[in-house]
């Protein structure tokens, strides 16, 4: 698969870059006859990034954050407005339909809402096989059980001879999400995107899914790009994390760093504000004012400087750009060695 | 069964919630369901108790049941509800909504912010509440609301907005504010957060506190959210399948858990402090309250069930002063005796 033949561990297998998708808002009767300027919401401002083999990168952010939308346009749900993202050498947002054909088996999708995302009418063989047909992966239905097998297997529904024709309602929502892991993995995939696959489980059941997803990347080194709005989870989970704000990337690196020591103000904020399972730990703390404004009309300058405690002039004039503070660990605040500093002596004290 | 409240009383402040053995079904074409089920338990003044429970497990029934805001095909078959001494079990719709709805106990309840009606603006419909449910002049009305939204942080210009106007947080707020229009001594939040971001989230945690301060008034916190419970509540009550499994001082369950359930629960819930560590899940999910397990309901999905968990359902016990527990094997467990019958954890 590697076109520059360099070594697999650092291979690139999702190259996404300024990647923009703006929304035009429908403008009233009015507005259309006075020939007023469409707004348009700024859901995704010039995202860059990449997706390694056998990685697990995580995109993170509040609502209206622009998270989703990354994930829709890589998929090509939605057409990005600019921006390419390249895969296996190909931009998926220039291939033509019968390129675009062949690669979707090989970048795949797990939906948020296992209640919304399996057919109810369809068997779980049906469901998980479908794919195999439609791409003519398999030349029998013979063939198709068994691959089909195979990967509820690899997904922990076992036996998975005796769920092959259940319907979705004889499953829990753990055992959904899992069949619709399946289904994305029964085509041999190179990545798996994946849109918070477990915020709508109840918490005794997250983990089965999420170790799901971890088995899968360490037994094939199927890459994994998750969006996921829970930090604590992603730090447990993810490799890679890039915190968005606003249809920006504000920081990036290692996620055990960014969630452990935030650089970011806004990353600063989001930590703080996430209570801990221990009632004589740390009190939570609000370190951000207001709430996310919006992107129909982003703040000029640094997007997050009105609602940053460490604001100044530059932050509404210049916009600071994604640089490397320390190795492997990005930001984009003109002040972030301060809001370190701040935030580690805060921690300290706590 | 009066058990505990001796031992709760003996507390700090006046007992403004008294639970005793209160069970309600309801019934559909399949059958009974059998949502809350013998539940006993008390909130004192100013004190927070949080109910942490998945998704089914009765939690907002629970609530349902003590606001007597239940769908007509639910029946309360026992117990009393013990409003600052009065049981509000016998007593009328009209009653209910006289004596106790709002002026004693007030509810925000789930998706809250979703319950203000768009056409109406925010202040009025605060002094709306306020009119329906105590004699005072229209002014007065929506003087004391302006006073009710500078106390959640709201400008109290804003009470001429109407709902479009305001982000999802200070729709929250604004909810919070008229929910303590008539002084209530007691609050009770149905996940309170839900569908907010984290930042507002914690902003509305802090009010929370802040008002329970200010004014005194308990509040009862229903949560599926360990985490979000644990940063609030003096006690804690772990629900399962209708049922308490767990019910004590946070700080007890939470450091020395002693029902499976709870242990199982804290080690799959992430904590953002601590280093990269492997969650663990509880296999299978909660029972169909249709048809719960016979016995001990957690028994389906419990490392440590053997015989007698099936034919005897535990019941709650006080193991230390003032921490309960619904397990047959509880010691065990805690000393490391219990043997594992059941592989949990990781399914890597």
């Amino acid at each position: 698969m590697s076109q520059d033949g360099g070594e697999a561990r650092d291979e690139v297998v999702l190259d996404v870059q300024h990647l923009v998708k703006f929304f035009p808002v429908r403008r009233s009767f009015s507005e259309t006859l006075r020939g007023a300027k469409a707004d348009v919401v700024h859901a995704v401002d010039d995202i860059s990034f990449k997706v390694m083999r056998g990685k697990i990168m995580g995109l993170a952010g509040e609502s209206g954050s622009g998270k989703t939308t990354v994930l829709r346009a890589i998929l090509m749900l939605t057409e990005p407005s600019s921006g390419s993202v390249y895969f296996d050498g190909v931009d998926v947002t220039k291939a033509r339909k019968g390129e675009m054909k062949k690669l979707r088996p090989r970048l795949q999708v797990v939906f948020q809402d296992p209640y919304e995302s399996v057919n109810p009418r369809m068997t779980v063989f049906d469901i998980v096989s479908e794919g195999l047909f439609i791409n003519n992966l398999v030349s029998s239905r013979a063939e198709a059980e068994e691959k089909v097998i195979k990967a509820l297997r690899d997904v922990q529904i076992i036996p998975p001879e005796e769920y092959l024709y259940r319907y979705p309602h004889e499953l829990s929502g753990g055992q959904r999400q899992r069949v619709a892991i399946a289904r994305a993995l029964v085509l041999d995939p190179e990545i798996i995107l994946a849109d918070e696959p477990v915020s709508m489980l109840d918490v005794s059941i997250r983990a089965e899914v999420l170790n799901v997803l971890l088995a899968i990347r360490e037994k094939r080194g199927i890459s994994i790009l998750m969006v996921t709005h829970d930090l604590a989870l992603s730090k447990d989970v993810v490799d890679d994390l890039a915190i968005l704000y606003l249809g920006k990337i504000v920081e990036t690196g290692p996620a055990e760093q960014v969630v452990g020591t935030p650089y970011h103000p806004y990353t600063q904020a989001l930590v703080a504000a996430v209570p801990v399972p221990d009632p004589g730990g740390p009190q939570i703390k609000v370190l951000a004012s207001g709430e996310i404004p919006t992107n129909i009309s982003p703040p000029s300058g640094c997007r997050f400087h009105t609602r940053c405690r460490f604001a100044k002039q530059i932050c509404t004039d210049v916009e600071p750009p994604l640089t490397a503070a320390t190795p492997g660990h990005q930001v984009a605040c003109h002040f972030w060695d301060l809001a370190r500093q701040t935030y580690l002596s805060e921690s300290d004290a706590r | 069964m009066t058990l505990g409240l001796s031992t709760k009383t003996g507390r700090l402040g006046e007992t403004v919630l008294e639970v005793d053995d209160l069970t309600m079904h309801y019934t559909t074409s399949a059958g009974e369901v059998k949502a809350v089920d013998g539940l006993t338990f008390s909130v004192r003044k100013g004190e927070v108790l949080g109910i942490v429970g998945e998704s089914g497990c009765g939690k907002s029934s629970l609530a349902l049941t003590i606001m007597k805001l239940l769908p007509s095909n639910a029946k309360i078959i026992s117990g009393r509800v013990m409003v600052k001494g009065v049981d509000v079990v016998p007593m009328s719709d009209s009653e209910m909504r006289r004596k106790v709805r709002w002026s004693q106990v007030a509810m925000i309840p789930q998706g809250a912010m979703n319950s203000l009606n768009p056409i109406f603006k925010i202040g009025d419909q605060i002094a709306e509440a306020i009119l329906a449910h105590s004699p005072t002049s229209r002014g007065e009305a929506h003087r004391k609301a302006a006073e009710l939204l500078s106390l959640v942080g709201i400008d109290p210009s804003r009470a001429n907005n109407y709902p479009h106007e305001f982000s999802g947080g200070m729709k929250q707020r604004a909810m919070i504010a008229m929910s303590l229009a008539l002084d209530p001594t007691l609050l009770i939040a149905d996940e309170p957060t839900t569908a907010l971001d984290v930042i507002v989230q914690a902003g509305i945690v802090k009010l929370l506190l802040d008002v329970r301060q200010k004014l005194g008034v308990a509040i009862m916190l229903i949560s599926h959210d360990l985490a979000l419970v644990a940063q609030m509540s003096e006690d804690v009550a772990i629900m399962y399948a209708g049922e308490f499994a767990e019910y004590g001082n946070s700080r007890e369950v939470y450091h020395s858990p002693l029902h499976p359930y709870t242990i199982g629960l804290l080690h799959a819930f992430a904590d953002i402090r601590k280093p990269k560590e492997k969650l663990a899940s509880i296999p299978g999910s909660p029972p169909d309250l249709l048809t719960p397990p016979s016995g001990c309901r957690f028994r389906t999905r419990c490392a440590y069930a053997q015989d007698l968990c099936a034919s005897r359902d535990p019941k709650l016990e006080e193991a230390f002063p003032g921490h309960f527990v619904a397990c047959h094997y509880w010691k065990d467990i805690k000393e490391g005796r219990a043997p594992r019958t059941r592989s949990w954890g990781s399914t890597r």
